[in-house]
């Protein structure tokens, strides 16, 4: 797929599909197994009144959605075009994000076979190297469904 | 209305993410059932249609949250440490429901484990099982 293909069907996926875009999610970057995005920070999606940080949950669907980017990024062309569910997912929170602060989620997809892909993804505020939490999942490939 | 229902209340009205995703709760005697109404914003797959698994795990995470709200006697907001979550089944344009089981409540952690299904109870979608850390709060231990 050319990257300007490859741009396209990432921003649909990450601007189009109606949880995505009711969170807010901008497609920050996307190569063939990986790809980023971003949630900019918004008083309903908050936690905790208390601190004014996003809600877990948020940072929950942003790692779904990265890992479902990075593995619909490696399909080429020629090939058939698939559809994806999510088998298993874990999270692990190291910390709170910052308060009021815009989160960004990073994944790479590091294998696919026929049927299953596995990814690993990480979501951070202001440090890709300090991460809020940190995901591994599992995937099932459905072949032949766009 | 029971401290347990007046603590359980508390929590959902004080989450605004709650209200995006349109949770509610309520409490029959000491258990809880979770709903999610379906909302078109909720939709993850729009051929199928579909829940968006990050919103069926984040209806569990928030179902295991609000069920520590009630039982761990604290007004603010458990931490989540980590959380597994295992997709069973699609979430259809339907209500989802979920019931949170507390396995241990430590000084410090709890486990819990969720299950959230729509039309048929013995037909889940989907199931979760976290660590959450329980805050500190002023006086009294949580209940075991």
């Amino acid at each position: 797929m050319s990257p300007e293909a490859l741009r396209e069907t990432a921003r649909h996926m990450v601007e189009t599909v109606p949880q995505a875009s009711a969170l807010g999610f901008k497609l920050l970057s996307v190569e063939p197994g990986r790809g980023s995005i971003l949630t900019p920070w918004r008083e309903d999606l908050v936690g905790d009144p208390d601190t004014g940080v996003i809600a877990g949950g948020v940072v929950t669907a942003l790692l779904d959605h990265v890992c479902g980017l990075a593995i619909i990024s490696t399909a080429r062309d020629g090939t058939t075009p698939f559809s994806t569910a999510t088998l298993d997912l874990r999270i692990d929170y190291m910390r709170a994000a910052a308060p009021r602060a815009d989160v960004t989620a990073s994944a790479h997809c590091y294998k696919l076979t026929r049927s299953i892909a596995f990814v690993r993804a990480h979501a951070y505020d202001a440090d890709p190297e300090d991460p809020i939490a940190t995901a591994q999942a599992a995937f099932i490939l459905k072949r032949g469904a766009a | 209305m029971s401290e347990a229902a007046e603590r359980l209340e508390a929590f959902l009205a004080r989450v605004p993410y709650v209200r995006f995703l349109g949770m509610r709760a309520e409490l029959a005697g000491d258990e809880m059932t979770a709903t999610l109404p379906f909302a078109p914003h909720l939709v993850g797959n729009v051929m199928m249609p579909a829940l968006h698994g990050g919103v069926i795990g984040a209806f569990m995470e928030m179902t295991a949250l609000a069920q520590l709200s009630v039982i761990a006697q604290s007004p603010k907001v458990h931490k989540t440490i980590d959380i597994t979550i295992e997709y069973l089944r699609p979430g259809r344009a339907l209500t989802t429901y979920a019931r949170a089981d507390v396995r241990k409540v430590g000084r410090q952690v709890a486990n819990v484990h969720v299950e959230a299904w729509q039309d048929t109870r013995d037909k889940p979608v989907a199931a979760l099982r976290g660590h959450f850390l329980l805050k500190a709060h002023a006086g009294g231990a949580a209940r075991p």
